[in-house]
């Protein structure tokens, strides 16, 4: 779905950027990309995308000049963005190691004229921004939680956490709130931390705790893999399905394959980064207007749709 | 701080049992009955042999921090070591096919290359006269970042299904009714145990952590006896990887994190000094035992919140420690 839409649109910009083209002088435009080193699973789809969008996009438009610039931490990004802003860059896509500490280096870019796209994790000032683009957490929440009260109608759940964060917070919540009212219960939560030995450990102790757990929202698919290894170890069939979540390439084979054990995942995908990469690229080769904030969909992938969300190339 | 040497004849010391020895082993059942009272499903067989199970590689790499401690040295790099080393063996694993030559050729990569890496931390350690935390933390980040390097910032995972199917006993099975990790590492610790206290080499560690200068004038080979900790170490972290491996049948970036850290708890718990010159195996597997086990009663009990688990996981390790101290002042 989401791969077709990007198609269309870079389909649509091209035509625009032809038709336009062909009557103003080819222009030269550089878009420098600043993003987090590939230390797990999902950042390193997040390089992987980026890498991908970079050459696509140069591709589409010429005269588009693409720079990746990837950073181990929070500080060795701010660095990098000065090394970006040196090479006078026209355009800024960056995915922030985290609000506080890039706020100011990333208003500095501005300063000089730089048109801004912030992707995921938002600045303290939104004012700094033109471009938006982020992954819906609380809606990924929200679209777990009705998958299970619809399928499950009745029924006894446990929730795997991630790392206490905002993110996690909103997804638990909102996750909750969508099974107010449904026969489904929750009746365990506890911290894994996106881990995979972790959700192994948590879920050996829910399978001692609870003599009957219907279905596990392991709200992770890095988790979802240890949730399994535990299920399998302790042969209970009580258990109907596991819910991860995030989109690794693994799990959608499962879903696309019909695993009884995995019948569908939730997306928040790292190809937000191509999204923010082509919008920010049809901002100057286009005349639609771009500027703006775009909430991507966390989309229930089943059966059905999965293989538009299968990345077999990619290290996530 | 050699007092457990030569302070008391062996016929005294059977009726007057050291506490200090003892201490790892009552905080144990402590534990035990405190987590029995917390919900009667803890002590069922299947959640105890869990537990346990899960512990052995926490035990394996400990008993190896065992000899780098006593000896005086520190260990930071043991998580990290320890995913770079999964790594290496999968992807071994990953150009063989499902026979058992295979497994027995990742088993070799496993342990030539925690040897090895153990070697690198010993030599820099010693011929470096540096201090062991700055050269396992330099370390730590090496071996930490050619594992995310290796993996591209994904995962490593075992794509033969026949092989990961003939290797996945070494987690899941079980001998005479005891899972093969906890048959692993009692063989270690045991091995471990005779050579710490049996042996020139096991004297030499301790002489060396009680005091190096005295330890030098005696002859000990110092810079002999503390690479092959760092050694005997690095061998630990790989036998741990063999019995890690099988469990998910893969590597992440992740894998080991913080490790290094439980690993020293583990030993300090089971009555080893931080500072050297006591060493005590089988205490450091109980230690071990402890950290999974009060990890296992924060998910079993049900009045502790999940925000609050940490917190009360770090007062129950410090309570342990202090009821220890003071059964040793008691005595």
């Amino acid at each position: 779905m989401r791969e077709t839409a990007l198609k269309l649109a870079a389909a649509a910009s091209l035509l625009a950027g032809l038709t336009t083209g062909a009557v103003a002088q080819q222009k030269t435009v550089t878009i420098g990309v600043s993003i987090p080193a590939a230390t797990h699973g999902w950042t390193g789809g997040v390089v992987y995308h980026a890498q991908e969008a970079a050459k696509q996009l140069e591709k589409t438009y010429p005269g588009l000049k693409v720079v990746v610039k990837t950073s181990p931490d929070g500080a060795a990004q701010a660095n990098a963005l000065e090394d970006l802003s040196a090479q006078k860059i026209d355009a800024l896509v960056v995915l922030p190691f985290n609000s506080d500490e890039l706020t100011n280096p990333v208003r500095e870019v501005k300063k000089g004229g730089t048109f801004v796209t912030v992707v995921d994790r938002g600045l303290k000032d939104t004012s700094i921004q033109d471009i938006y683009v982020a992954g819906n957490n609380p809606e990924f929440g929200r679209v777990a939680g009705k998958y299970m009260a619809d399928t499950l109608k009745t029924g006894n759940v446990v929730i795997f956490r991630g790392i206490p964060t905002v993110i996690d917070e909103e997804r638990v919540t909102n996750f909750e709130k969508a099974l107010e009212g449904s026969g489904v219960k929750v009746l365990d939560k506890q911290y894994a931390n996106w881990n995979r030995d972790d959700a192994f450990r948590v879920m050996q102790d829910y399978l001692s705790k609870h003599p009957k757990i219907d279905a596990v929202w392991a709200s992770d698919d890095d988790m979802a893999l240890g949730v399994l290894e535990a299920v399998r170890q302790a042969k209970r069939d009580d258990i109907k399905f596991v819910l991860g979540g995030a989109g690794m390439k693994e799990m959608i084979k499962r879903v696309m394959d019909g695993d009884k054990m995995i019948p569908a995942d939730v997306s928040y995908p790292p190809a937000m980064i191509a999204t923010a990469m082509t919008v920010t690229a049809a901002h100057f080769f286009t005349n639609a207007p771009m500027r703006g904030t775009y909430v991507l969909n966390a989309q229930l992938i089943t059966k059905g749709n999965a293989k538009d969300h299968y990345f077999p190339d990619s290290s996530f | 701080m050699t007092d457990t040497l030569l302070r008391t004849a062996a016929a005294k010391r059977m009726f007057n049992p050291d506490m200090r020895a003892l201490s790892p082993f009552i905080a144990l059942i402590v534990l035990a009955i405190l987590g029995a009272v917390i919900n009667p499903d803890f002590l069922t067989a299947s959640n105890i042999l869990n537990v346990v199970t899960r512990s052995a590689f926490i035990a394996i790499i400990a008993v190896g921090a065992t000899f780098v401690i006593s000896g005086g040295g520190l260990d930071l790099s043991v998580g990290s070591m320890a995913a770079l080393v999964a790594g290496f063996t999968i992807l071994t694993l990953n150009n063989g096919g499902a026979e058992i030559s295979t497994l027995m050729l990742g088993a070799l990569v496993a342990i030539g290359l925690g040897a090895a890496c153990g070697l690198a931390n010993g030599v820099i350690v010693t011929f470096g006269r540096i201090e062991p935390f700055i050269v396992t933390l330099g370390t730590m980040g090496i071996f930490r970042s050619l594992i995310i390097w290796l993996a591209a910032g994904g995962t490593i995972t075992m794509r033969n299904a026949d092989l990961r199917e003939l290797y996945r006993p070494v987690y899941f099975g079980s001998i005479a009714g005891i899972p093969v990790p906890i048959v692993v590492f009692l063989a270690v610790a045991a091995i471990g145990a005779v050579i710490l206290y049996k042996t020139a080499f096991g004297r030499h560690v301790i002489a060396l952590g009680s005091n190096e200068d005295v330890a030098r004038y005696s002859g000990v080979p110092i810079w002999r006896v503390r690479t092959l900790t760092y050694i005997i170490q690095g061998i630990c972290v790989g036998i741990a990887v063999l019995v890690y491996v099988p469990r998910l049948g893969s590597a992440t970036p992740t894998t080991g994190l913080l490790w290094e850290l439980q690993a020293i708890t583990a030993v300090v718990i089971g009555g080893t000094a931080l500072r050297g010159g006591i060493g005590r195996i089988w205490g450091t597997v109980v230690g071990a035992i402890i950290l999974e086990l009060v990890a296992n009663i924060m998910v079993l009990s049900n009045f502790v919140s999940e925000f609050l688990v940490g917190a009360v996981q770090g007062a129950i390790i410090i309570i342990a420690m202090l009821v220890q101290r003071s059964l040793q002042r008691g005595r």
